[in-house]
């Protein structure tokens, strides 16, 4: 963690009045700032909810929205859900992972992509559905989905 | 089971048909155990509370829809309840085939095998087959933790560990992690446990129900249990030690034992590797042409008799001292100042009390009459507010800290610590006073200046209870917050808040240990929490009181049966006619009413060969007295000195004659614990080679010199000091199996006395003693610029000599390190790790860099167990004036890097 990320988050605890039922929003505001929550963040959340720092990482692995690990500047979202399923979902994945070299879950070495997999994005009429940085792409087609790729930078 | 207050209400149920009654509050699950039916469960267990994970507690209960969860559901009044129905059963039954089909199920080699809990339920419900599809899980395996392992594939999820460690332990290492078939036990980011806030305690091994965790030496169950006592520190501990070919193969709590409840530290748990060590003495050594070499038992004897008969003709009866060992039990430090007593003549008998509470006994025997903790351990949970100064619980003695943790984390206590340094307990606390080391008495003082001049004393207390309030009352009117916030650093406000958070609650009970005791304002510190304790009226009442919590196993024994250098057995004074004539007659022959010297005072008369004789049983000076170089002089400077003990320790390497001794599983006998309480230490095994009991030992050297002490064994022994000990009067082995006895018992029928000063003090009222501010001996300056303050790890004890025979306890603490505070680090140049030079006007050792905010800036902490960075070569041997115990915690030290 960097001097800047532990600054930002001292700010953050000074919002805070350090009662345990603060967890969430301070996970949730120290991922904001830092991108993810690193354990040196967990340590210090722990220390400042006076919880176990055990129990901190218990509430960052249980949500999904939560990560560990330094994103990329990109999040890339590919729908494996049914409708998307049926509608070869499947491939629109394969095809993404074949370009960015990596797996869900996993982030190019450069730090620009993320990749995750979804259950469903609840746009099962646009199946089948990638979503980049929140914006939904909808009947993609693998080559469609490397063209919005490699429009990002 | 749970403890109820006795006046609650009772509910009667029915279960199974049969009227069951219980109080108000208790679980469905409870009450069918009260009543001797069976309900299996997996994830509920003794002390943790009820959580409902398992499922498989599920009972009928009339009116309620579903299946509730007994452990979960508190009783009411006509419920009623059925436990075995087929409905029932049928939905244990899928549970119990959907853990097995996600456990490993290889109960032939696993090590719970017969102890499982799972195996337990599944034998029960009658589950025989494999009928799911396993699920396939990779085995996670993490060896990290030197004493258990973890095998996270066998592991069903009852979260027993989870709760154990946090509500129990207050530690919280693991939590349940991830979410849905991912969920598992986890340190944070899965991290191995040796890498966690793990303590090692193993209380969560206890209490897995399956093999995921198991103690990695627990490989052929013991063959019989004997139940005894720990030998580490004064908390007094019961164990259940499990023996298989004359050796210790197990080690677990007494779950019956009234003071630990089953739970257990580190060291006893896993820490007894000494008992069997390969370099434990097993015949007497003799020095010959400057070398220790073997020597039969009879001419041990006769020249240790010998010798000291020819010191007593030449020079005297006073030329000779004994220190006796609070390692040993209470038949045996009986025996031993008996020995220096009646047998040589001499009352310079002392021990290693006069290092660690000399001054509480000096000072509680001057305020109340009497130098013991006031209440008991237990009721510490039970207290409303606990002010802890000058102990570090969690590390000295981490199962009384258990009881701080639980006050503060289940009944909502507030905790007041006044510590200089960031202890373990600081996360416990609603204040934290981090006076610089020294100050205590300038800090008290201002307490008691706000209780008293904001009308928050106890007046009616103070009246009908003490004596010497208005004097003592004008020696604090000038001591107000501000002028204590410039001695001691704490904040003048903080130091009201204390004040008023310890005088307005109802229940305040003051824990104090070697932080108030260790200096040369040590009785004034003692008497200053005394004063404290006094003007709130908090004593002679559950859950209050002045409780010393008292360093060694047997410290409190070896005090209470006279291994001092002014009291006969039962803190009798020597100088007095009356006391005198009775041991006189007891014993036989006469006996000596001037009292003889100290500890520390001994060392002194040795380097001057005023004592020319000294006999050691279970004691290592060379580590653990202040000063290690003056002591090697004055043990060198003695004509004869024969050390008594089970290993070659530091201070056996300098003896004439060393004789060997058995352990505490050796030996039946009894330990006085912290709490008054004394309890049953039962012979698990035999001492190796020809190693004797200690008694044995000095009763065949009485022989020697003429004096028959014609003991049998260690019960008639407790007999005798029955029959010369008012305070032990009643108390013989055949009452103390269960639970032990809490003195003063005066007679037979006497149940023992768990809060003392009920209704009057030994001397009657209370005394105030005004104590005013004085610093401590020496103080850092320019040439010595640091405080060094010295105390305990978690991991070892005392000078090492047993603990650091254990190899897991060596891995994980292995050498001498210092702790400062990272910015003084800085300023030095010293970075972690870093190997630096540390002096002091008496000596200089090599210790090892650790950079923690636990260390107040300006103040260094060492540990003093180990011999490679000895602390008391640093340390100051200046003396309380009262109670002529050392100054370990404060002296100036200087910090020099060396160059790598």
């Amino acid at each position: 963690m960097q001097t800047n990320d532990r600054q930002a988050i001292q700010q953050i605890f000074s919002g805070y009045q350090g009662q345990r039922n603060e967890l969430i929003p301070i996970l949730q505001d120290v991922q904001g700032a830092v991108g993810y929550v690193p354990r040196e963040a967990m340590t210090k959340i722990a220390h400042f909810l006076n919880i176990p720092e055990s129990s901190v990482y218990g509430v960052v692995t249980f949500y999904a929205q939560f990560y560990l690990t330094r994103q990329g500047k990109h999040k890339i979202r590919v729908c494996q859900g049914t409708a998307c399923h049926v509608r070869g979902g499947r491939r629109i994945m394969q095809a993404v992972e074949k370009k960015l070299g990596i797996k869900p879950g996993e982030t190019t070495a450069d730090y620009k992509f993320s990749l995750e997999r979804v259950a469903c994005f609840g746009s099962c009429a646009l199946a089948p559905v990638m979503v980049v940085d929140g914006k939904a792409y909808g009947r993609i087609t693998s080559q469609k989905a490397e063209k919005i790729l490699e429009s990002l930078n | 089971m749970r403890i109820f207050p006795k006046d609650m209400k009772e509910i009667i149920l029915t279960i199974d048909g049969s009227k069951v009654t219980v109080p108000e509050g208790t679980t469905v699950l409870e009450a069918a155990c009260s009543a001797g039916i069976y309900i299996p469960t997996l994830c509920s267990d003794e002390g943790l509370e009820p959580y409902g994970a398992c499922r498989m507690c599920i009972v009928e209960i009339d009116g309620i829809k579903g299946l509730p969860t007994s452990c979960t559901t508190a009783v009411s009044d006509g419920m009623t309840v059925r436990t075995d129905t087929e409905e029932v059963n049928k939905v244990r039954r899928m549970i119990c085939e959907m853990l097995i089909a996600d456990h490993p199920a290889d109960c032939l080699s696993c090590s719970s095998n017969q102890k499982c809990e799972l195996q337990k339920v599944a034998s029960y419900l009658g589950v025989t087959q494999q009928r799911l599809e396993k699920t396939k899980r990779e085995s996670i395996l993490d060896n990290s933790n030197p004493f258990f392992g973890r095998d996270l594939s066998k592991c069903i999820l009852c979260g027993r560990c989870v709760r154990a460690c946090r509500e129990i332990r207050g530690v919280g290492a693991i939590d349940i992690a991830g979410r849905g078939d991912a969920s598992h036990i986890a340190t944070i980011t899965d991290v191995p446990i040796s890498e966690s806030v793990c303590e090692s305690c193993g209380e969560c091994v206890d209490r897995c129900p399956v093999g995921a965790l198991a103690v990695k030496t627990e490989i052929l169950p013991p063959t019989r249990e004997v139940k005894t006592l720990c030998p580490y520190c004064g908390c007094g501990c019961g164990l259940v030690l499990g023996v298989r070919g004359g050796r210790i193969v197990s080690i677990r709590g007494d779950t019956d034992n009234v003071v630990n409840r089953g739970s257990l530290c580190v060291k006893g748990r896993f820490g007894l590797d000494f008992v069997g060590a390969h370099d434990r003495l097993t015949t007497p050594l003799i020095r010959r042409n400057g070398k220790l070499e073997k020597a039969s038992w009879a001419e041990a004897l006769e020249l240790v008799a010998s010798r000291f008969r020819e010191i007593k003709d030449k020079a005297g009866p006073d030329a000779l001292a004994g220190f006796s060992s609070a390692k040993c039990t209470n038949e045996e430090n009986y025996v031993f100042q008996k020995f220096m007593r009646a047998v040589l003549g001499t009352n310079n008998v002392d021990h290693c009390a006069r290092l660690c509470h000399a001054s509480t006994v000096a000072g509680l025997a001057r305020a109340f009459g009497s130098g013991a903790m006031t209440n008991s351990i237990g009721e510490i949970e039970h207290a409303d507010c606990i002010f802890v100064t000058g102990s570090n619980t969690t590390e000295a003695h981490p199962v009384i800290a258990l009881k701080i943790k639980a006050a503060v984390q289940k009944h909502g206590a507030s905790l007041i610590l006044a510590d200089p340094r960031r202890i373990d307990l600081a996360r416990f606390a609603a204040l934290h006073l981090r006076q610089r080391s020294g100050t205590d008495v300038a800090l008290l003082n201002a307490m008691m200046n706000v209780i008293i001049s904001e009308g928050l004393g106890n007046k009616d207390f103070i009246a009908s209870r003490t004596e010497g309030f208005e004097e003592f009352k004008k020696s604090v009117e000038d001591a107000v917050p501000e002028r204590a916030a410039e001695i001691t650093g704490v904040p003048a406000d903080l130091i009201r808040q204390a004040a008023r958070m310890y005088a307005k609650a109802q229940r305040a009970s003051i824990i104090y240990s070697m932080g108030i005791t260790q200096h040369t304002t040590g009785t004034d510190n003692v008497l200053a929490l005394a004063n404290l304790a006094m003007i709130t009226g908090n004593l002679g009442k559950e859950s209050t009181g002045v409780n010393p919590l008292r360093g060694q196993n047997n410290v409190q024994g070896a005090c209470d049966l006279g291994a001092l250098p002014d009291v006969y057995p039962g803190y009798q004074k020597v100088d007095d006619p009356a006391i005198k004539k009775k041991f006189e007659d007891a014993w036989g022959g006469s006996l000596s009413e001037k009292p003889g010297l100290t500890l520390v005072e001994i060392m002194n008369a040795a380097a001057e060969k005023r004592v020319k004789g000294l006999y050691i049983m279970g004691e290592n000076p060379m580590l653990s007295d202040p000063n290690l170089n003056h002591v090697k002089e004055a043990l060198e400077h003695l004509e004869f000195l024969c050390v008594q003990d089970i290993f070659l320790s530091e201070t056996a390497q300098l003896a004439d004659v060393v004789l060997p001794a058995a352990s505490f599983a050796e030996k039946d006998g009894t330990f006085t614990n912290t709490e008054r309480r004394v309890q049953m230490v039962h012979k698990a095994c035999e001492p190796p080679g020809e190693a004797r009991q200690d008694w044995e030992i000095i009763c065949e050297l009485a022989a020697r010199l003429g004096y028959a002490m014609p003991y049998r064994a260690p019960s008639g022994i407790m007999a005798e000091i029955a029959s010369v000990t008012p305070i032990y009067a009643g108390i013989s082995f055949d009452r103390l199996e269960e639970n032990g006895l809490q003195w003063p018992c005066p007679d037979r029928s006497h149940p023992g006395t768990a809060v003392l000063h009920q209704a009057k003090f030994p001397c009657g009222k209370g005394k105030f003693h005004p104590t005013p501010f004085r610093e401590a001996a020496e103080l850092p300056d320019e040439q010595y610029p640091y405080l060094l303050t010295t105390g305990r790890y978690l991991y070892h004890f005392h000078t090492g000599t047993l603990s650091r025979r254990s190899a897991g306890l060596e891995i994980i603490s292995p050498s001498a390190p210092f702790e400062i505070n990272p910015g003084d680090a800085a300023r030095e140049g010293v970075v972690e790790g870093d190997l630096v030079e540390l002096a002091t006007r008496r000596g200089v050792v090599r210790a090892r860099a650790v950079l923690t905010e636990r260390s107040p800036a300006g103040t260094i902490f060492m540990p003093f167990h180990f011999k490679e960075g000895a602390a008391n070569m640093l340390t100051n041997d200046a003396l309380d004036p009262v109670a002529k115990i050392p100054e370990f915690k404060v002296c100036a030290v200087r910090v020099s890097k060396l160059n790598p």
